[in-house]
């Protein structure tokens, strides 16, 4: 064999392995669709126009309790909410170090209830974290940050060494949205137009230290100073989420941080602001409480974008043609998937449309 | 560190790549750090250990060749005032004196890996004979952490030292390379155990790339890997719940137990060799092979010549054949000559060595009375077979049909089930529970466990069973193949496309299909450990 | 130069041939149906094992009153009849 030939079959063989691996990682990577539709939200924000007065970072506080169309059709506020299951605080932090490489918004907003996880929690939850978002050294001190112990850096530079194991488990979805995912989300909110009543939710059993983790404090710290250093005003929040137990002791201290750095600090669990939105926990929650469905998350954003408005004092923006163009097609998006659900609801007893009373109950939730 | 971690496999890409840019003469030098590296990553303090061994083993060998380079000048200078008989006097004595310095050097060698591997073990067994006495522990038992391949490279740097003593070859006289040929890396996880005279050489050199050589070692790394991925770790947690649990899994499950631990612990074994091999070749150090298709074997003795080769030529060649021809050995065939006849004592040699090699192979093997048992074991039936060779042979010579290829079939089943039954000491936990799972086997006829679904409830699920028949269906194939000759060699001779398209396939069939990541226990080489 | 050539031939077979008969009759003791005297791959074609190797070895030192030391056990020196009476001659020199 001459020289040349040897180098040719050998990049042959080499970019042929490459191309087929990464095929094979395309087809085995969760494709969110059906189940689990919560892995496709990081994702989601790439495909934005970057253009956002506000952005929202957290837990499914954040991305179930909060509709930016509403912001958006009531108060002109353009919104995205990079929100994700159980998404630990360095991992808002990491996003919303990502978020100021493409954007500058006014006002970022972060849900405090992550502050009790000072330790990586679920590999699950890390993936649908992390995953989605593009490559960065954010991203990649988000990982290291996030991992647990059975994890793997390198697992989620190629996923394929993650989900392998899924060649038998492929199913139609996973050819079906090969090349993407089908839009499921509002600028980051995940609608859901059914209704549970929120009954007989326990109070929080007593913890022996309330104290949050020093991590946390420390990422939440990080959180300020880059805001500050990046001129952006930053709102904290605890959204009306009666489960996981938000105690008293660790409001405290979250009130006592805001006053001590002048940072605006929202509990809307607290009783005369739930009066003053109007939440009534029988019909505004999906799940018994753990997080509104869209009536409440419409009346909160009302509220929402009223404070949002005076305290920072942001324009109305329906009136920039390209900007409304961009969120006439998430509204109309918004309003058809509300009037599928409710008509789903009607005929089925369920959101989804499925016709026995087979809902899966595989979404993990906060 | 294992073959399997990720540290690892991009260490060697990046150690593959460096040692063909390099010039020359520095690649061995790469090799050391590389070798060093590697070893530091198992724990800083197993560094020493190795240490140790080079450093002593190259002082004593350095002293050995100058006391033989001394006696040599010696008699060259008298050569013509001695008596033949002087001579001889002083040639012994000289020797006498190498010896006793060999003997210290492996005394010391040996006995760190005495120390380390069996002292809590030897604890173990004193404790238990105290308490005979009602003594109860009296003895402490000590802990130590097993640097990774002690018993392998103690056997391949004792194997050099003693060579050095024969005079086979002069010492090594640079330390540095002497290091590289005690912790040579890919050898340290599951062997061979080579030979100064074959490694050095090529080991030394500065290899040059060769695209072929390359193809090759790259194909056997992936072979490996298929193997001991895709096959041994997918069954081995089969495997642990089979013998973890004897009081369920017994009669057919003790019987399935032998065969899914065979499998696992051929591919998981053959599959490491394979992918140290493969790095040989890759950098253009051929090394020795450790397997020939065991388990086409007609018999034990033919088994243990083709089965872990590298390390039962060694204790032919160190330990089997010097204790047999030792002055006190001819002397004890002598007199149990005179005293038991003949015959015995004719075979007297033969008889205490082969125990003596099989304790210490059980040993070897693990520091407990059950691998010990399972080496007796083998010599038992290995002695037994000898004895019965001639019958075998007058068998072959009046019944035609036993020469054929299905009665080779058989014998190749026969031996397979007879290593596979002996296997059950490496998997119970003491040598009474191996007698009754032995007998389980015999008496209780559970049948129904092979159709009734109790097979997919050992964390095995039916598209695991799939790979595993597939998997173990081409290894077999290419087993059959490998008989006439290198696979690799008439792929390539037939289509170089193909060549490459086997590569590709293989790499992708070890990353979709191969029993690792979160899910899976990454679990550690059944041989990393002795 | 041919008769020299051919006395020492002679010569050689004659010293050797005590040892050699000896060790045939040991050798012929262990696999009856062998010819010793012409094969030359007992070792190579796996016609003596290592159990074969240490029962010779034994005979001799029982014969010769000669040791034959674990590093001259290697194929050179067993692969033929002829080989072993060498080495043994060697070893009753030394």
């Amino acid at each position: 064999m001459t020289k040349k030939k040897v180098v040719q079959s050998g990049v042959a063989m080499a970019v042929s392995a490459a191309v087929l691996t990464a095929a094979a990682q395309r087809l085995v990577q969760p494709k969110y669709m059906a189940d689990v539709v919560e892995g496709n939200l990081i994702a989601d924000y790439y495909k934005s126009g970057f253009d956002h007065d506000v952005v929202f970072v957290g837990d499914c506080e954040c991305y179930e309790n909060f509709s930016p169309v509403t912001l958006w059709e009531k108060n002109g506020i353009s919104s995205a909410i990079r929100g994700s299951a159980q998404q630990l605080i360095w991992q808002s932090y990491y996003l919303l170090e990502d978020t100021l490489r493409y954007e500058k918004p006014d006002v970022a907003v972060f849900n405090v209830l992550s502050m009790k996880y000072d330790t990586p929690q679920n590999e699950a939850y890390n993936r649908m974290s992390i995953e989605g978002m593009r490559w960065s050294k954010s991203k990649a001190d988000c990982i290291r940050a996030s991992m647990t112990e059975e994890e793997s850096f390198l697992s989620y530079v190629f996923p394929i060494l993650r989900y392998h194991s899924r060649w038998n488990e492929l199913t139609a979805e996973d050819f079906r949205y090969y090349f993407g995912a089908k839009p499921n989300f509002f600028s980051g909110y995940y609608l859901r137009a059914d209704i549970k009543a929120a009954e007989n939710v326990p109070e929080g059993r007593p913890l022996t230290d309330y104290s949050f983790g020093e991590t946390c404090w420390e990422y939440l710290e990080k959180m300020r100073v880059l805001c500050e250093e990046n001129d952006v005003k930053l709102l904290l929040i605890k959204a009306p989420s009666l489960y996981p137990y938000w105690y008293d002791e660790w409001d405290a201290q979250i009130t006592e941080y805001a006053a001590a750095h002048n940072l605006p600090y929202l509990n809307f669990l607290d009783e005369k602001r739930i009066a003053e939105v109007g939440i009534d926990f029988t019909t505004d929650t999906y799940d018994g409480g753990l997080h509104m469905n869209v009536y409440g998350a419409e009346k909160l954003s009302v509220w929402l974008g009223e404070y949002l408005s005076e305290e920072f004092s942001l324009e109305d923006r329906r009136k920039e043609p390209e900007l409304a163009a961009y969120w006439l097609d998430i509204c109309v998006r918004y309003h058809t998937e509300f009037e599928k659900q409710k008509e789903n609801l009607r005929i089925y007893g369920n959101v989804k449309g499925i016709p026995e009373k087979e809902e899966e109950n595989g979404t993990p939730k906060e | 560190m294992l073959f399997t971690d990720s540290a690892f496999i991009i260490g060697l890409v990046v150690l593959c790549v460096t040692y063909f840019l390099i010039p020359k003469k520095f690649r061995w030098m790469l090799l050391l750090a590389a070798s060093v590296l590697f070893y530091a990553y198992s724990g800083l303090s197993n560094l020493l250990y190795i240490a140790a061994t080079t450093v002593s083993t190259y002082f004593v060998t350095r002293k050995l060749d100058a006391m033989a380079g001394a006696r040599k000048e010696y008699l060259a200078a008298h050569k013509s005032e001695m008596k033949r008989e002087e001579k001889k006097a002083y040639k012994e004595a000289a020797n006498k004196r190498r010896f006793r310095l060999l003997v210290g050097l492996l005394v010391l060698n040996f006995g760190i890996l005495a120390v380390i591997k069996y002292g809590a073990f030897a604890m173990r067994n004193m404790n238990a004979l105290a308490g005979l006495f009602g003594n109860d522990n009296a003895f402490p038992i000590p802990q130590f952490l097993l640097p990774m391949g002690i018993s392998f490279y103690t056997f391949q740097t004792m194997g050099y030292a003693i060579d050095v003593y024969r005079e086979k070859y002069p010492h090594e006289k640079n330390i540095a390379k002497l290091g590289l040929f005690v912790s040579f890396f890919p050898q340290l996880i599951q062997g061979p155990i080579s030979r100064y005279d074959e490694l050095s050489e090529p080991l030394y050199a500065g290899n040059g790339f060769q695209p072929r050589r390359v193809l090759f070692g790259t194909q056997r790394i992936l072979w490996g890997y298929c193997k001991k991925m895709i096959l041994a770790d997918r069954i081995l947690p089969a495997v642990t719940v089979l013998i973890s649990d004897p009081e369920q899994y017994y009669g057919v499950y003790a019987f399935l137990g032998i065969l899914y631990y065979m499998l696992q612990l051929y591919a998981d074994f053959t599959g490491g060799i394979d992918i140290t091999i493969g790095i040989g070749q890759v950098l253009g150090i051929p090394l020795a092979e450790n397997f020939e298709r065991p388990f086409f074997s007609k018999n034990i003795t033919e088994y243990w010549r083709r089965w872990h080769i590298t390390l039962n030529t060694w204790f032919k060649d160190y330990l089997f054949y010097p204790l047999s021809v030792c002055k006190p050995m001819l002397n004890l065939s002598k007199w149990s000559r005179e005293k038991l006849g003949k015959t015995i004592g004719k075979y007297v040699p033969v008889y205490v060595a082969t125990i003596a090699v099989w304790f210490l192979t059980g040993l070897w093997h693990g520091a407990a009375w059950n691998f010990i048992v399972w080496g007796l074991m083998n010599a038992v039936v290995i002695l037994i077979s000898e004895r019965m060779t001639p019958l075998y042979e007058k068998f072959h010579a009046k019944y035609k049909w036993s020469n054929t290829r299905a009665y080779d079939g058989f014998q190749a089943v026969r031996t397979t089930l007879l290593m596979g039954c002996l296997r059950m000491f490496d998997c119970y936990r003491d040598v009474p529970m191996t007698f009754k799972m032995f007998s389980s086997m015999f008496t209780s006829f559970n049948f129904h466990v092979l159709w009734d679904g109790s097979l997919m409830k050992l964390s095995l699920t039916g598209w695991d069973y799939m790979i595993l028949l597939i998997g173990t269906g081409i290894l077999l194939t290419a087993s059959l193949l490998g008989r006439r000759g290198s696979v690799r060699k008439m792929v390539l001779d037939r289509s170089p496309v193909l060549s490459c398209v086997l590569t590709v396939a293989m790499f992708l069939a070890v990353l979709i299909f191969g029993a690792y990541g979160i899910g899976y226990d990454s679990s550690q080489f059944i041989y990393n450990q002795f | 130069m041919i008769t020299h050539k051919y006395r020492n031939y002679v010569m050689e077979e004659t010293m050797m041939s005590e040892t050699y008969e000896t060790l045939v009759g040991i050798l012929k003791d262990l696999h009856e149906d062998v010819d010793f005297e012409t094969c030359e791959t007992l070792i190579d074609d796996k016609i003596l094992d290592s159990f074969d190797i240490i029962t010779v070895i034994t005979e001799i030192s029982n014969e010769f009153d000669v040791a034959i030391p674990a590093d001259k056990i290697i194929p050179e020196n067993f692969n033929s009849a002829k080989a072993l009476a060498a080495l043994i001659e060697s070893l009753e020199e030394d």
